[in-house]
């Protein structure tokens, strides 16, 4: 599930008040991630992403920034493997390095979402206190469209690679949190961490060693998503223009760049967009797969 | 159910009060001073007094934030910086296009997502349900801006059937509206197809596992019954929800849409708006939609109590 926002505001049913899954056994939990095709697809996806992120370096075979002015608008040759844009850029070499941008800020949002949204999904489950003001905060947040306050609170903050994450990160975390404090919910009435209550547990080691580990199997799936959303999300900061700047080698960028020659050179906007959804299909699956095997009681449904 | 909707109202508020806090404190964010960093690097300092005063930020926070509230009783959300017209004037010349496009895309989604999140949760796990559950990983995997430059260059260049972009008023021509409305209407309503047919399939998964439809089947109904007669009833509870839910997915993705197709709605104005930093409009405009989703979710949660009476409300769970 995702769009930016689109995708952002995912329905939620299902995990909202997910039971805890008990620490499945390592070895079998991998043969059943294993045997799983459409999570094997989505790693073999994600992955050649990643390898496209990690090794961009090696794989460029230009410069992403340099421009030549005697090579614009090439088809694709041996020498610029995906052809070249308006400013005779190689959109090949443009593409990997837009790999590596758009995973670091993917990932910059997961950990800044996972952290910040944890911590706030575990007070407000577990201090029935803190529950009420820091839900509404919640709530108040996740009642804007994803997107859109994130194009508002990225573009306020001005454009750049860091901003992104800031905004994406604002717009995400509550949805964490809301995942978090529900599985917290549940867990905190169960009769080892009532005894654990009983017998003089400080509530620091009750949340790190009972509460937390239980709670880790949805924020992990739930996080897969928002890995997939962000990608999204930040092609359309870039896209409008409140992302990381020109010539950044974005895939949002590219596109933006690209849609001035929709006519004459389609293919500068092309390819950009096939590795997005490329990128968030795979996480998609990955998360497919990971809520499919993790989550027992939803495997039913997969038939 | 009057006590139920009172209830549901009042506990609205204090979400409400929090949206409009956060709509008024978008410009908060701006590092520096804001007036500079609107009026722009190369205005001079008579214009970036205009902007500061324009602006109110010669007063301090507090004071600019009881004049919003102060405004707001009144519908009035400020004057915008560019526009020359007031920041409601805008919103509710702008506001019918984008109901119009989201109205239709979300027809789009019913009339599309629910057949086919039904049809494969009858054929689960053919290949029928494999194409499905394709096109659905397709709809939340591609990016929409992306979508509608393909569509326009397919659509609107090459084969040129439909018009690339711009929108016709209805009144104007009701062929040229629909007609105007078609790409940005796949466009938006891919995500929401892809998202629905799940969901739909889901939960028709769910319902074909229960009792009744055993004993519907066992006493000889064909299935063509025990779907219509039974089971699509309760299909409708997430449908409900996943309209809601839509429709705010659909507004703010209108923002980038539009903008694409060149379509006058609400989301145009508030891509200039975030373009030109014209912050009265971004703040009003924040706000006018994080309203009509909290309200929205209102109204799907009565909707759910009517559509089924087994859910009764004692709190937020």
């Amino acid at each position: 599930m995702a769009v930016p926002d689109s995708a952002t505001t995912a329905p939620a049913p299902v995990c909202a008040d997910v039971t805890p899954v008990p620490s499945a056994v390592g070895r079998s939990l991998w043969r059943r991630l294993l045997g799983h095709k459409l999570f094997v697809t989505g790693v073999i996806l994600f992955g050649v992403v990643l390898a496209m992120a990690l090794f961009a370096d090696v794989l460029a075979t230009a410069a992403p920034e340099k421009m030549n002015v005697r090579a614009r608008f090439r088809t694709p040759q041996w020498q610029f493997l995906l052809g070249t844009d308006n400013y005779g850029r190689d959109i090949w070499s443009r593409l990997v390095y837009g790999a590596r941008l758009s995973l670091s800020i993917g990932f910059a949002v997961v950990l800044a979402t996972g952290v910040v949204g944890t911590l706030i999904g575990l007070l407000a489950g577990y201090f029935k206190r803190l529950d009420g003001p820091l839900m509404r905060f919640m709530d108040a947040l996740m009642a804007f469209p994803a997107i859109l306050l994130a194009i508002a609170i990225a573009s306020a903050l001005g454009p750049s690679a860091i901003n992104a994450v800031l905004a994406l990160s604002a717009v995400y975390t509550p949805r964490t949190a809301r995942i978090v404090r529900g599985t917290v919910l549940v867990v905190r009435e169960m009769d080892y961490v009532q005894a654990a209550v009983a017998s003089g547990a400080r509530h620091g080691w009750i949340i790190w060693r009972h509460i937390l580990p239980n709670s880790l199997a949805p924020l992990i799936v739930q996080l897969t998503f928002i890995f997939a959303y962000a990608v999204l999300a930040e092609s359309i900061l870039s896209f409008l223009g409140v992302g990381p700047p020109p010539p950044t080698p974005s895939w949002g960028n590219m596109i933006a760049e690209g849609q001035a020659y929709l006519r004459e050179a389609p293919l500068i906007a092309l390819f950009p967009g096939i590795a997005i959804a490329l990128t968030a299909m795979g996480l998609n699956l990955l998360g497919d797969g990971l809520r499919d095997v993790l989550d027992p009681r939803l495997r039913v449904q997969h038939g | 159910m009057a006590e139920l909707i009172l209830r549901r109202l009042l506990s609205a508020v204090p979400v409400l009060l929090l949206v409009t806090l956060i709509s008024a404190s978008i410009m908060q964010l701006v590092p520096g001073d804001p007036a500079l960093v609107i009026a722009g690097t190369n205005a001079s300092d008579a214009e970036v007094q205009q902007v500061r005063r324009a602006l109110g930020l010669d007063r301090s926070f507090g004071v600019r934030l009881l004049e919003w509230y102060g405004g707001l009783l009144r519908g009035d959300l400020g004057q915008s910086l560019l526009l020359n017209r007031s920041v409601t004037d805008a919103i509710l010349e702008r506001l019918p296009v984008t109901l119009a496009l989201a109205g239709f895309a979300l027809a789009l989604t019913v009339a599309i997502g629910v057949p086919i999140g039904v049809i494969a949760a009858l054929k689960a796990n053919t290949i029928i349900d494999q194409a499905v559950l394709v096109v659905a990983l397709i709809g939340v995997s591609v990016p929409n801006f992306w979508l509608s430059l393909m569509l326009i260059v397919c659509f609107g260049v090459w084969l040129d059937v439909l018009p690339a972009g711009g929108y016709t008023p209805f009144a104007d021509s009701p062929l040229g509206w629909v007609r105007s409305l078609i790409l940005p209407g796949i466009s938006l309503a891919l995500l929401q197809i892809g998202l629905l047919a799940r969901i739909t399939r889901a939960t028709m998964l769910e319902v074909l596992r229960q009792d009744y439809v055993r004993t519907a089947r066992a006493k000889g109904l064909p299935m063509r019954m025990v779907v219509g007669q039974h089971a699509l009833r309760n299909v409708m509870v997430p449908v409900v929800t996943v309209i809601g839910i839509s429709f705010g997915l659909l507004l703010s993705g209108s923002v980038v849409i539009e903008t694409v197709y060149s379509i006058p709605g609400m989301g145009r104005l508030l891509a200039t708006a975030i373009f030109s930093r014209d912050y009265p409009v971004i703040q009003g405009g924040l706000l006018v939609t994080a309203t009509v989703l909290v309200l929205l979710n209102l109204v799907v949660d009565l909707l759910y109590a009517v559509i089924d009476p087994r859910i009764k409300y004692d709190g937020r769970s």
